[in-house]
């Protein structure tokens, strides 16, 4: 309706049938969690470290050819790493510790290399994490998710969010229609009340079709329990496949500990 | 003789804020039938349906689906055979996707997976959705959305089938085309609607509920003709439109 047709949370995803896309989603999100906690244990004062995070941007660079994303894409997925990026760039100026010149100011040495770790470890696991939400479907990801214990309470919530995003959204959208179609304008103390305002109404909406969705499973036997269908098995080759990623870059870690 | 589908007797109920929605209603469908419940807004219609799958609890009175009355023992039996299709599909359909959804009942009830499949699919097939099993529902128009409500209660294998003003919102070829689903499915069906062409399309019978209690019972086609019982229950027909003009079908 309102939104677009992909919705607002499939956007990111991007069908194929490379290897990446046919892997089975828990197995990807194994891989990619290993393959952040690898990065994230780079201790950041070594020196080597510029070196390790050149060595894994190679990796995750060489997953996305092959998974067929196109730059443009891992460079939308960054977007999310913003925070991020202003609290790195902060530590240098904040950070007490030796001085160093960088183009004419003095910054903190100690202050600089966590701020650039930071920033290397952030852009690389937002990088994988990119290459996974444009390989699987936010369905298939919810399914990997369950597949790998995580609690169902959790698991129902994100289901319930990832398809109610767009309705919810919709409803935002008809509503400012009709703002503005009575000529408001978001301007000063009175357009904040009026934004407060459709909030609130957003609010009891959503909270009154939760309640109706909450009776029309009732209707159906629900339980509180989600079942769902048989899992499929997973060929030990996906998992193979899959562990390329994360073992590729212990093997660069390794190295940096073994040769810095 | 068989059980009617629904026995509703004497049926009474107040909210916990003390409002008094239902006042004694009887109500009988025969297995099989197709009956319109009637009646202005605030009359009662939606905690009536609320009575029939044991969502809501009668404060005096009996409801009995095929002979088997509501109550919490028997709740599970009974949301099976019960089969209520809300007005909002996006509050019917919250799976991932139309299969799923459709899943959803036959799981609860702990049918074998084999099973679950079969009911999927011949559900599907009945409303004419079954190529879009795996869409997700916010990719479907409203009128498939509203057709694959009616799935999902279906692969239930409902005893009857209870809808919340199914025409609602449908453009004419959805409506159309909902009424042809409905038409050939051979279930007890309770439609709750302001849609009174729509109700003589469907329903030979139809039942009035006003001010929380039966008011009227008859052939729709006799009723619809009653112009001083529609105006006393703030019934319309829509302009122009006369129900002896209407073949019968």
């Amino acid at each position: 309706m309102g939104a677009g047709h992909g919705g607002a949370l499939t956007a990111r995803y991007v069908g194929g049938t490379t290897r990446v896309h046919r892997l089975e989603p828990h197995v990807k999100l194994v891989a990619v969690l290993a393959f952040a906690l690898v990065v994230v244990a780079t201790p950041v004062h070594a020196a080597w470290a510029p070196a390790a995070y050149a060595g894994y941007l190679v990796v995750v660079l060489a997953v996305a050819a092959v998974a067929r994303v196109r730059p443009g894409r891992l460079a939308r997925g960054l977007v999310v790493e913003l925070p991020f990026v202003a609290f790195a760039l902060l530590l240098p100026f904040v950070t007490a510790g030796p001085r160093v010149e960088v183009l004419g100011l003095a910054v903190s040495r100690s202050g600089l290399e966590t701020g650039g770790g930071l920033l290397a470890k952030a852009t690389l696991s937002v990088l994988a994490a990119t290459v996974l939400a444009v390989t699987t479907e936010p369905r298939a990801l919810l399914r990997g998710l369950q597949r790998l214990r995580l609690p169902a309470v959790l698991v129902q919530i994100l289901m319930f969010m990832i398809r109610y995003a767009d309705v919810v959204t919709g409803e935002l959208q008809r509503m400012r229609v009709a703002r503005e179609s009575r000529g408001f304008r978001a301007r000063g103390a009175a357009g904040l009340r009026v934004l407060g305002a459709t909030a609130g109404s957003l609010f009891v909406r959503s909270y009154e079709r939760g309640e109706r969705v909450h009776l029309a499973m009732l209707s159906r036997g629900y339980d509180g329990h989600l079942r769902t269908g048989p899992a499929a098995a997973v060929r030990p080759r996906a998992w193979a496949t899959a562990l390329t990623l994360p073992v590729a870059a212990a093997a660069v870690l390794t190295a940096g500990f073994v040769l810095g | 003789m068989t059980a009617p589908s629904l026995l509703v007797e004497d049926v009474a109920f107040a909210y916990p804020d003390g409002h008094q929605a239902l006042f004694g209603v009887d109500l009988r469908l025969e297995r099989g039938e197709r009956v319109a419940l009637l009646g202005p807004n605030g009359a009662g219609k939606t905690t009536l349906v609320l009575h029939l799958n044991g969502i809501l609890r009668a404060g005096r009175g009996r409801v009995s689906v095929a002979g088997l009355p509501v109550g919490k023992p028997t709740l599970r039996e009974i949301r099976r055979r019960v089969g209520v299709v809300f007005q909002d599909p996006d509050d019917q359909l919250f799976m991932p996707t139309v299969a799923e959804d459709v899943a959803f009942g036959p799981r609860n009830l702990g049918l074998p997976e084999p099973e679950v499949a079969a009911r999927v699919a011949a559900a599907l097939d009945r409303v004419g959705m079954a190529e879009f099993a795996d869409r997700p529902p916010h990719h479907l128009s409203f009128g498939q959305r509203r057709r694959v409500a009616v799935a999902t209660v279906l692969s239930m294998d409902p005893e009857i089938l209870v809808l919340d003003e199914p025409s609602s919102n449908l453009d004419p070829a959805g409506r159309r085309e909902l009424a042809e689903v409905l038409q050939a499915l051979p279930v007890t069906l309770l439609m709750v609607t302001h849609d009174l062409p729509y109700a003589l399309q469907l329903c030979p019978r139809s039942v009035v509920l006003d001010g929380g209690a039966v008011v009227a019972d008859g052939p729709t086609r006799d009723l619809l003709a009653d112009a001083d019982l529609l105006a006393a229950h703030r019934l319309e027909l829509p302009y122009g439109f006369d129900p002896a003009n209407v073949p019968s079908s």
